[in-house]
């Protein structure tokens, strides 16, 4: 007896508890959502959550990362600008061939990620301080480079197909969701790999846990927390890219807060903001329910000022749940 | 003596340390120390806290850089910049505050910085890492399932798990930092057994233990350290207990810490009853006369400053009762604490007493802040400059002016602003927690008469300490904890080092037994 409740205990207490709760509240909104309106269960609609649901998903991979170091990056959002806009700059402006462009658009985050980490852990920058210059430089840079103006693909119309086509819908008719989810679901699982069966991904947990054990093992510390940033601006250079073939342009002006939801379904999936813990499973799910809550919202026809209250909510709601479950 | 003999056939010098020096800001912590391990020897290093022990070890293993003095490995010259290089020389520390990260498995843990590789790059073995895991725990003869994750561990378990680290580099030099204060009986046993393994197989064991029988067990050579001065190193199988506490404490300081006060008159000021909190605290009671000093002793994670904190208000606690001059007093925070004439002087006062960025006034006047505010809640400066006059002159403080930013004072001025402070607070119950950590020796005694005069004045003092010279030299009566528990009280007369280690060290069990 005593010994069972000491394993429902354990159990209640486990990292995995807090994705099943998520899991279970992404579901509760879904049914709930459902009821109330005969609009939010179409296929459509269905598509429409996924498709906005994929950007933020990519950035959030990024960030789990960083999280689990017990670090935060506040430039994700703009550094998605930033590569869009290079992107832009890569196949519109210099004409370059689709696929170098994605890639030069994807470095270019990575660049930024790059430059994240060696302010932070050669520098010796607290995270905090060293992403915020780089939200305010990549903003910048991005209005700088694109002249304030969007910059369009209309000349080159494979890279929207990139994102909105849908290689899904060739094999199975009907079932047209668009490759973006796929790109997001794909990156997802690649993400999980890394932090689960690389080395990289066993040094985030372990930089998060305790630092200073970490360094005394011998590892070298610095270099694998700049691995860790570099990682995460890669993540938000596919973002930019995955914005621009959407919008089949790069707007500069697009971007900024977009570090906060990600961060929000970070913390919603239960990764611990004091580091050490954390799941890409979770933060996917983190995000399903961010982009539920503001369509399902938005279908019942509640205004936005208040999807955002409800958003707010529901993140310190998640974190106090997780502050409630480590207790004792 | 014939295990001696066996040992001192291997004669081959495997490290030789010379000339080391070592201060940090404030503290000469090392001054031309030497040391010398050999091949297949248990080499026991022994002297008070603060005598310099782990500072030498931690030069050795990479994580201080000596200011002067030779390491030499088997008779080469080395250098040894960082933890990476000591565990490429083969020398393996366990440290004695525990380095595990308590989020990963102690497989993980274990082969932290050279996981085993799978075949695709950067991808961890994770089934060897396992395997190696549960081979290490076979040798140690431990029962422990290398998945766990450390966290969820007892603090006995990290401890074998930091050895099985420790083991797992092939070390040929092997440093313990005080590794038995968290294990019991029986795992120590499994430890020595595990070190005379090691001992047969060539590898040089240094051995940091305040346990002297323990080390006269298993040690074949000792070196006594005081003061960050190199003393000596003899056999240790032709050494008494005595002969090597008088070498640990030597002429020591305490020699000229002022007598106690008088018997403390019997007014109990603090009293409290069967205080709990889970496992930390389990029905302390005690009680506190007027102008005594309470010693607590007890080893590491005895328990002593979660009492302290609970009656402090720091963390709560889920039963018990606390009276203040014989009324029941109800103490949620430690502002009400402070209401009830209570101070604490946290053991890192650093963190938890001072306020490095203030100056020495600001500091004194920052618990009694009601005292210095005037119209309109404006600070009477005026007020708290004469404040901090009066305690700069009382206690002593060596500080250029009241506007210098502690920070830069010593460890010991550092403390007497901290003490300045609770006096500003009329504060008439002290709770001191190792008021002299990391204050070095000249200061120790400064603080030393500082207390007693506290007393004289009629203050009572709870002295939570782990030095058992300051402990039996300061303490009217000593409270010894273990495990969360009072295991003894003793009187100034019956205290002893002997005496306050066996409470220190009784088993649950055996109190249960005894109170039967």
């Amino acid at each position: 007896m005593k010994s069972e409740t000491k394993t429902v205990q354990t159990l209640f207490r486990s990292d995995a508890m807090q994705r099943v709760m998520a899991f279970g509240a992404l579901i509760v909104l879904a049914v709930g959502f459902s009821l109330a309106s005969p609009y939010f269960r179409t296929f459509d609609n269905f598509v429409g959550i996924l498709l906005a649901t994929a950007v933020n998903g990519v950035l959030g991979l990024g960030v789990t990362f960083v999280i689990i170091t017990a670090g935060i990056d506040l430039s994700v959002g703009t550094v998605l600008t930033f590569s869009a806009v290079m992107t832009g700059v890569f196949i519109t402006n210099m004409g370059l061939p689709i696929p170098l462009g994605i890639l030069g658009g994807v470095l270019s985050g990575a660049l930024a990620g790059l430059i994240n980490g060696v302010v932070i852990s050669r520098m010796k920058i607290p995270p905090f301080i060293a992403t915020l210059g780089m939200l305010y430089a990549t903003k910048g840079l991005s209005l700088v480079i694109s002249e304030l103006k969007p910059i369009y693909f209309n000349d080159t119309p494979a890279f929207r197909e990139m994102a909105m086509g849908s290689v899904l819908g060739k094999v199975i008719p009907g079932f047209e969701i668009p490759n973006a989810v796929l790109i997001m679901f794909g990156a997802a699982i690649i993400a999980h790999l890394i932090l689960s069966r690389t080395i990289l991904g066993r040094y985030t947990f372990a930089l998060g846990s305790n630092e200073e054990a970490t360094r005394l093992s011998g590892v070298n510390v610095a270099g694998w927390k700049t691995a860790v940033y570099t990682l995460c601006g890669l993540f938000s250079g596919m973002g930019g890219v995955l914005m621009a073939s959407r919008l089949n342009s790069a707007q500069p002006a697009l971007g900024a807060g977009y570090e906060l939801d990600a961060i929000a379904a970070v913390v919603i999936g239960g990764t611990s903001l004091s580091g050490g813990e954390g799941s890409i499973l979770g933060t996917i799910i983190g995000a399903f329910i961010i982009s539920v809550l503001t369509n399902g919202l938005r279908i019942l026809s509640v205004p936005q000022e208040w999807q955002m209250v409800v958003t707010g909510s529901i993140v310190v709601l998640a974190v106090f749940l997780d502050i409630l479950r480590r207790r004792r | 003596m014939n295990n001696h003999s066996l040992t001192s056939e291997i004669h081959e010098t495997l490290l030789r340390m010379e000339g080391i020096s070592k201060s940090f800001p404030g503290v000469q912590a090392l001054s031309n120390c030497q040391f010398e391990l050999r091949a297949g020897e248990v080499h026991a290093l022994v002297g008070e806290n603060g005598a310099g022990k782990s500072t030498l070890m931690k030069i050795l293993g990479g994580i201080y850089h000596k200011d002067a003095g030779h390491i030499y490995l088997e008779g080469h010259e080395v250098e040894i910049p960082n933890p990476r290089m000591a565990q490429h020389l083969g020398i393996s520390i366990v440290h004695q505050e525990l380095n595990l990260m308590p989020h990963l498995t102690a497989a993980q843990n274990i082969f932290i910085g050279r996981e085993p590789r799978a075949k695709i790059p950067f991808v961890v073995d994770d089934k060897t890492t396992v395997q190696q895991a549960e081979r290490l725990f076979e040798m140690l003869n431990l029962k422990l399932d290398p998945n766990t994750k450390v966290a969820d561990l007892t603090v006995a378990k990290q401890q074998m798990v930091e050895i099985a680290k420790a083991l797992s580099f092939n070390a040929k030099i092997l440093v313990m930092d005080e590794p038995t204060a968290a294990l019991t009986e029986a795992e120590i046993e499994e430890l020595f057994s595990v070190i005379k393994q090691l001992r047969e197989k060539g590898v040089g064991i240094i051995h940091i233990s305040h346990r002297l029988e323990e080390l006269k067990l298993i040690s074949d050579r000792v070196t006594v350290m005081r003061d960050g001065k190199y003393i000596d190193t003899k056999s240790i199988h032709n050494l008494t207990i005595d002969q090597i506490i008088s070498m640990m404490v030597g002429r020591t300081i305490y020699e000229t810490a002022p007598e106690l006060p008088e018997d403390p008159n019997q007014d109990v000021i603090l009293e409290v009853r069967n205080l709990n909190r889970g496992k930390a605290i389990r029905d302390v009671s005690f009680t506190l006369k007027k102008g005594e000093i309470l010693g607590f002793s007890g080893l590491i994670g005895a328990g002593r400053t979660e009492v302290a904190r609970a009656i402090f208000g720091a963390d709560g606690f889920d039963s018990g009762e606390i009276y203040i001059k014989g009324r029941k007093v109800d103490i949620k925070t430690p502002g009400d604490a402070v209401g009830n004439g209570l101070g604490y002087l946290s053991e890192d006062r650093k963190r938890y007493g001072l306020t490095l960025g203030m100056d020495v006034k600001e500091n004194v006047a920052m618990a009694a802040m009601k005292k210095f505010l005037g119209w309109l809640g404006w600070v009477d400066f005026k007020k708290a400059t004469s404040r901090g006059q009066e305690m700069v002159k009382a206690l002593n403080i060596k500080t250029p002016n009241l506007e210098q930013k502690v920070r830069f004072l010593s460890g010991g001025n550092q403390q007497k602003v901290v003490i300045g402070k609770w006096l500003t607070a009329d504060t008439d119950i002290l709770i001191f927690d190792e008021p002299t950590r990391g204050i070095d020796v000249g200061a120790k005694s400064e603080i030393y008469k500082l207390l007693n005069d506290l007393a004289h004045q009629g203050k009572s003092i709870i002295m939570i300490s782990s030095e058992l010279p300051e402990i039996l030299r300061m303490s009217h009566r000593v409270i010894v904890m273990c495990e969360g528990r009072v295991t003894g009280v003793l009187n100034a007369g019956e205290a002893t080092q002997e005496s306050i280690m066996k409470f220190a060290t009784m088993r649950s069990e055996a109190v249960l037994a005894a109170a039967q």
